[in-house]
């Protein structure tokens, strides 16, 4: 058997040329596949560790992947908002240990703005129970000295060099429309948060009063006609938001999550509706599974036609290699003798480009990790394969074995049918 | 060491027996030459000795072993201990060095590792042996196969053949590519090194002038008695 593999060895070194053009095209597939997967697992767990510690997220009744969407993950808008005085009522059930409102819809430059309280920075949890820490500076008091302060996400501040005491003017609404911009009531820059590799890094932070402030003057989402109120008169304005956007909730104990999701639910005031952070991120990979599989099968499909590659450079060379395989015969190599040669040089082949697209997709991953979670907030994993990349490694591998037997049949049957005299 | 009797042999789809051999020994050590035209069967022929097919009817024996007594697997280590073989050309394996070439003799059969080993100390001793008494230079022996000429390439043929002192040594035609000059001091190193190695040798060539250096002749025409098909 070791003979056999030096020979093929050798026999696979003679042709480097056109089996290093294959292997390097199921090294390319390799890297697709285990790239893909690598990005699919971070993605979910990014996700799953965008929020935890939270036990329900309140909103306007929609759909609870929809709530998610905008309360958690910034993505979306929300169809309605719910009252205030509602939100007090979910407080005051004797299960509920805190309630935390969001506000969004405005934005800086890109970036979402959220309006909330100071409970946020106390009770927002992520990744492992892990609470939120202060690079530099503190979060807004909520008083109303310090009313136009503004904490900044890890990446806010980052990407836009943005230091304590700088000045922010925020967007009404994406920001995308001219003259939609805040900038008669800019904030200050209090404090910026520690890096967290969630949404929180993307999300500029203010008060519900300030961003109430912000909205006096304005209607239906321009400012009004010829009432302009200056920011220091703002604060004599009743401030109390009546309005968010949703809310987090956490409960004294996780065995009344059912009870206190049924009383939001059947809340009389206004049709409102509480999720399960880790039921809804269930819905969520049911819905983008679809679109996951379909890329895989794709994946799939790339390492197929390299493998198919593969079969077909190794066909189109054995009509030459006849004499070759006469050669073999005479010396006492069996049929099963040329089999194993051919699909061994093919297997070598497949191993070669199986290992390359380990090393490259390590290379990638590395390499472009750190521009993946900048521009998309997902943090790459530059960890030992999982065991579903470890799957897919090895179908590769098995299709390869099978590939390969394609060219050692064939070459089995020429052999027989040649013996010592090739036709070629 | 070789025997054929009553042999019969027809390719598969044939309708008719291309060989019709009633006997035919050959003794051990002796040379024997096998003279016929192209397209005579002899290639078949010599197929049928060295066990890659098997007759119709009738049977093959080398070293008091009948082929079809044997397993293919087991005909293919039989013939891999007891078997060099020769082709007219393309004897080699182009992208294998002269001395992995020579080897190649060998890597299918244990038993011929251990008799080169038992002749010259290693089956790498034993090729390089063989290469200088077929004459081949050492400078080309860690060459590749395909950068020799023709000439060259046979001696190197003639080695693999010869490594591990097989009983039996089986040419086919493997002077038709040389010309006069090498033929002459090919025929010599490998009838040389035949007798010296004790194997029995069987020849096949199209050119009688090549019969007198053997021990024996024979024509294949006046041997088989198979009616000449037409149009091979």
């Amino acid at each position: 058997m070791r003979a056999l593999l030096s020979l093929a060895w050798a026999s696979g070194w003679n042709r480097r040329g056109t089996l290093s053009l294959v292997a390097l095209s199921i090294a390319l597939s390799t890297l697709l596949l285990l790239s893909f997967e690598r990005v699919r697992i971070d993605v979910r767990e990014n996700f799953s560790h965008s929020v935890s510690g939270t036990d329900l997220v309140v909103g306007a009744r929609t759909g609870s992947v929809q709530l998610m969407l905008y309360a958690v993950f910034r993505i979306g808008g929300a169809t309605n908002n719910i009252r205030v005085a509602s939100l007090e009522a979910v407080a005051a059930h004797r299960a509920v240990a805190w309630v935390v409102p969001l506000s969004l819809g405005d934005s800086h430059r890109g970036f979402p703005v959220l309006g909330t309280t100071p409970a946020y920075f106390e009770r927002f949890r992520y990744g492992e129970k892990q609470p939120l820490k202060l690079a530099q500076g503190s979060p807004f008091s909520g008083e109303l000295d310090g009313l136009y302060g503004a904490v900044l996400g890890a990446e806010v501040a980052h990407r836009l060099a943005y230091r304590l005491g700088d000045r922010v003017v925020l967007s009404h609404g994406s920001g995308t429309l001219p003259g939609s911009e805040h900038a008669d009531k800019p904030f200050t820059v209090v404090g910026i948060l520690a890096p967290t590799g969630t949404p929180v890094d993307r999300t500029l932070h203010i008060s519900l009063q300030a961003l109430e402030a912000i909205h006096l003057d304005w209607a239906a989402g321009t400012p009004m006609k010829g009432v302009a109120i200056p920011a220091e008169q703002a604060r004599k304005f009743d401030l109390e938001p009546k309005q968010v956007t949703a809310a987090l909730v956490g409960l004294k104990g996780r065995a009344a999550v059912f009870a206190v999701q049924r009383f939001v639910n059947e809340f009389e005031g206004e049709p409102l509706m509480a999720v399960l952070p880790g039921v809804a991120l269930d819905e969520l990979w049911n819905v983008v599974g679809v679109g996951e599989k379909l890329l895989l099968g794709l994946s799939a499909l790339v390492a197929l036609v390299s493998l198919a590659g593969l079969v077909a450079t190794v066909l189109a060379g054995l009509n030459e290699r006849r004499r070759e395989l006469a050669v073999l015969r005479a010396v006492g190599a069996g049929p099963r003798h040329v089999l194993v040669l051919l699909a061994a040089e093919g297997l070598l082949v497949t191993l070669a480009g199986a290992a390359l697209g380990v090393l490259a997709s390590v290379a990638l991953i590395a390499g472009a990790g750190p521009w993946v979670q900048s521009h998309y907030g997902v943090a790459l994993n530059l960890s030992a394969p999982s065991a579903s990349q470890g799957l897919l490694l090895a179908g590769v591998l098995a299709a390869g074995v099978l590939a390969s037997l394609i060219p050692g049949l064939r070459a089995y049957r020429m052999s027989l049918a040649d013996g010592l005299a090739p036709r070629a | 060491m070789i025997e054929l009797k009553d042999l019969r042999f027809a390719w598969p789809r044939a309708d008719r027996d291309c060989l019709a051999i009633d006997e035919l020994q050959v003794a051990s050590g002796q040379t024997l030459f096998v003279h016929g035209p192209s397209g005579c069967g002899k290639s078949t022929l010599l197929s049928l000795l060295a066990g890659v097919l098997l007759p119709r009817e009738g049977t093959v024996s080398l070293a008091g072993r009948s082929w079809a007594s044997l397993s293919a697997a087991r005909r293919d280590a039989f013939r891999a201990e007891h078997v060099g073989y020769l082709f007219q050309q393309f004897n080699l394996l182009p992208w294998l060095n002269v001395i992995d070439n020579v080897l190649l003799g060998c890597r299918f059969s244990d038993s011929r590792a251990a008799r080169a080993t038992q002749r010259s100390g290693s089956p790498v001793a034993q090729a390089r042996s063989l290469l200088q008494r077929v004459g081949l230079e050492s400078g080309l022996w860690h060459r590749d196969a395909r950068e020799l000429s023709v000439g060259q390439q046979q001696r190197v043929a003639a080695a693999r053949a010869l490594i591990g002192a097989p009983e039996v040594v089986i040419a086919d035609e493997p002077t038709s590519a040389l010309d006069a000059a090498l033929r002459d001091g090919f025929m010599a190193v490998l009838l040389g090194e035949c007798r010296a190695a004790g194997s029995t040798l069987v020849f096949v060539s199209h050119d009688e002038r090549l019969a007198a250096r053997f021990d024996r002749a024979v024509s294949l025409p006046g041997l088989n008695r198979a009616e000449p098909q037409v149009g091979e």
